[in-house]
């Protein structure tokens, strides 16, 4: 399964505004996508989609997430998702 | 005629329509299952379809809201088509057979309990998921969603309480006043309300029983609510839309009546609070706040990073002065770098200035940035430290400012041994701001944020006006005529600026939008007047007494509804 890790860049961390921006962009994507801690059992993943599947992993600004996809489109999404979270969405 | 007593908390007379804000979701009852005609599947398309419209309507609210609403907004329409929701609420339905909004209900409960759990500012979102359950359900249900109706026509809007969530969506535009049955003068309806100057009633009970529809007057300084308004009353809602015009304008002159100069400025807090007080005629700045730097903050920000948001400030007041007050933190404003949260009573603890002594560098780095900021920009730029105690700490603070190349350092008056010693503490410094909050909060040994003390916690107490007085004093007794000035909320209520000016302040601070209406009313007294009626205020026995005997002397707050 095509995976990818990705470090939070946002300084609030991945909720507020950086996670809806997050979950919005996971929803519009061709695949279902999953988050999780690094280090963390994949069965364990979140649905990337959620807001508050996102809030309530608690992710701070420098963590190691894990990203996963299967399907059409699967890599092409993940490199997308991976760059929304390496920026700092605060800043905008 | 059939007339409602509150509190007024923020001034307008105003007629129109009221609309009450729905009341409450009930909850569902426990245990309740899908009705006999209902298949789990139609129970769970239901439930879906709900949810989307619930997070169209958001949505579509979104959009036509900005800044920080508009964040919140766009994050609770998201949660309403969560799939974390969604899926469990669809679990109790399948498995359960438990009713469409029974399910939802349960199902927002046990997320809004896990966000609350993880703290902080996950747990301030738990509010939001309750707010989208209780809409999901009011969808199902066919009945009005809660929160402020949805209307293209003006009205009043009569509430129990306004909750932080509805500022975003109340549109000033529509919603001409505000009456609420519960709530306090610190109330977030009494803080949404003066932020908008939208005119405000607050605790005037039985207004909950008004019919929607009902014609009403509405006066927010008396604090009243009037039934089939009478024609006197119609009058002076048409007046006051007049007065309101003159009120929004302040022509950039602070002065009484016989040419006494009392520069009248505005307090901000950030760059776009600049832009705002500037386009309002304020003619400078009396308080920037400097936390918004640092709040939510975990580490220090760089000195390159304070110098440019400073000068995002400065840059809003070329010519004019500009008063910083560096970094106030512990109290109601910790920091995680700097600030104790442990401390018994952070009142009375390492706060402000004091924070210099626990954790030394931050704030001479912050005087570096300021400077910086200051040589790049062409404000005239005044440094004040908050919570100075003694003249020693002042002669501190200058000398940091003096090798950070900073011209005017001076001090916030907030604690009441620096009234007492003003003379002394002036001696080190170039001016003084009395931060009359905290003053009064000091002096009448009574927390500001405590709902039962809310009487001890009012700048007209005469003891608090006999400590702006003394602080006076002690700059005339110093004798270089260092100027001291007011920067708390006591500047912007119009019949206490007279008081304060009657006492020798020199300049006023405020929010900006009391600018106008205390410029005017100061236009209608001369020093002399003003000097008798703080004579006056000061020989009350109480703060009440003090306030109503000032304005009884000063009849145009009452023909301008003020």
């Amino acid at each position: 399964m095509p995976e990818r890790t990705a470090t939070i860049a946002s300084r609030s961390g991945l909720h507020a505004r950086p996670a809806a921006l997050f979950a919005e962009a996971a929803g519009e994507s061709p695949v279902e996508v999953t988050i999780a801690m690094r280090g963390e059992p994949a069965e364990d993943a979140l649905d990337a989609a959620s807001i508050l599947s996102l809030m309530t992993l608690g992710a701070a600004k420098g963590d190691v997430v894990v990203l996963r996809a299967e399907g059409d489109g699967a890599d092409a999404a993940l490199d997308s998702l991976v760059t929304l979270l390496e920026t700092d969405l605060d800043a905008e | 005629m059939q007339n409602f007593q509150g509190v007024g908390v923020s001034p307008g007379r105003v007629i129109g329509t009221i609309r009450q804000m729905p009341k409450p979701v009930s909850e569902p009852p426990s245990g309740e299952q899908l009705a006999a005609s209902t298949t789990a599947e139609e129970a769970v398309a239901g439930l879906k379809a709900a949810a989307q419209s619930v997070h169209d309507e958001l949505k579509a609210r979104a959009d036509k809201a900005s800044g920080d609403g508009k964040a919140v907004l766009e994050a609770t329409a998201l949660m309403a088509k969560d799939t974390m929701l969604l899926k469990s609420a669809t679990k109790l339905i399948n498995n359960n057979g438990s009713s469409a909004e029974r399910a939802i209900w349960e199902a927002g409960a046990s997320v809004s309990e896990m966000l609350h759990n993880l703290g902080g500012y996950m747990a301030e979102r738990a509010t939001d998921v309750l707010d989208v359950r209780a809409r999901i359900v009011a969808e199902l249900r066919g009945v009005p969603a809660p929160g402020i109706p949805a209307s293209d026509t003006p009205f009043i809007l009569v509430a129990e309480d306004l909750a932080p969530a509805d500022t975003a969506t109340l549109d000033p535009a529509v919603v001409t006043a505000l009456v609420t049955s519960g709530g306090g003068p610190q109330s977030h309806t009494a803080i949404i309300a003066r932020s908008l100057g939208l005119p405000a009633v607050v605790a005037a009970r039985g207004v909950d029983e008004i019919p929607d529809g009902a014609e009403v007057f509405v006066d927010g300084a008396a604090g009243s609510l009037s039934l089939e308004p009478s024609e006197e009353q119609r009058a002076a809602a048409l007046a006051w839309v007049e007065n309101a015009a003159t009120l929004a304008v302040f022509d950039g002159n602070g002065t009484t009546a016989d040419g006494h100069l009392v520069p009248l400025l505005a307090n901000v807090g950030g760059a776009k609070d600049a832009a705002a007080a500037a386009a309002l005629g304020a003619q400078g700045v009396g308080l920037f706040r400097t936390e918004f730097c640092f709040l939510e903050r975990d580490t220090e920000p760089t000195v390159v990073e304070q110098a440019a948001a400073y000068r995002g400030v400065f840059d809003a007041f070329p010519g004019k002065k500009v008063v910083l007050r560096t970094l106030d933190a512990g109290a109601d404003k910790p920091l995680p770098f700097l600030t104790d949260a442990t401390e018994p009573n952070p009142a009375l603890g390492v706060r402000g200035y004091r924070t210099d002594f626990t954790t030394p560098g931050v704030l001479e780095r912050q005087l570096e940035a300021i400077a910086i900021a200051a040589g790049e920009s062409e404000a005239d730029v005044w440094v004040m430290a908050p919570m100075i105690s003694t003249a020693a700490e002042a002669a501190h603070f200058a000398s940091m400012c003096d090798a950070a190349g900073i011209k005017t350092p001076g001090v916030m008056v907030e604690v009441p041994s620096a009234a007492l010693t003003s003379a002394s503490v002036l001696r080190h410094v170039g001016f003084a701001s009395l931060g009359t909050n905290d003053l009064t909060q000091y002096a009448m040994a009574a927390d500001r944020q405590l709902g039962p003390l809310a009487e001890l916690n009012t700048p007209w107490q005469p003891a608090v006006l006999r400590l702006v007085q003394l602080t006076v004093a002690g700059s005339a007794e110093e004798g270089n005529n260092k100027p001291v000035g007011v920067c708390g909320e006591a500047a912007a209520d119009p019949a206490l600026a007279v008081v304060l000016v009657g006492l020798g302040v020199s300049t006023l601070s405020m929010t900006a939008r009391s600018l106008a209406a205390v410029g005017t009313v100061l236009k209608t007294v001369t020093l002399e007047q003003a000097q008798e009626l703080a004579r006056l205020a000061l020989s009350a026995p109480d703060a009440l007494d003090a306030k109503a005997w000032v304005r009884a002397k000063l009849p145009i707050l009452e023909e301008l509804g003020l």
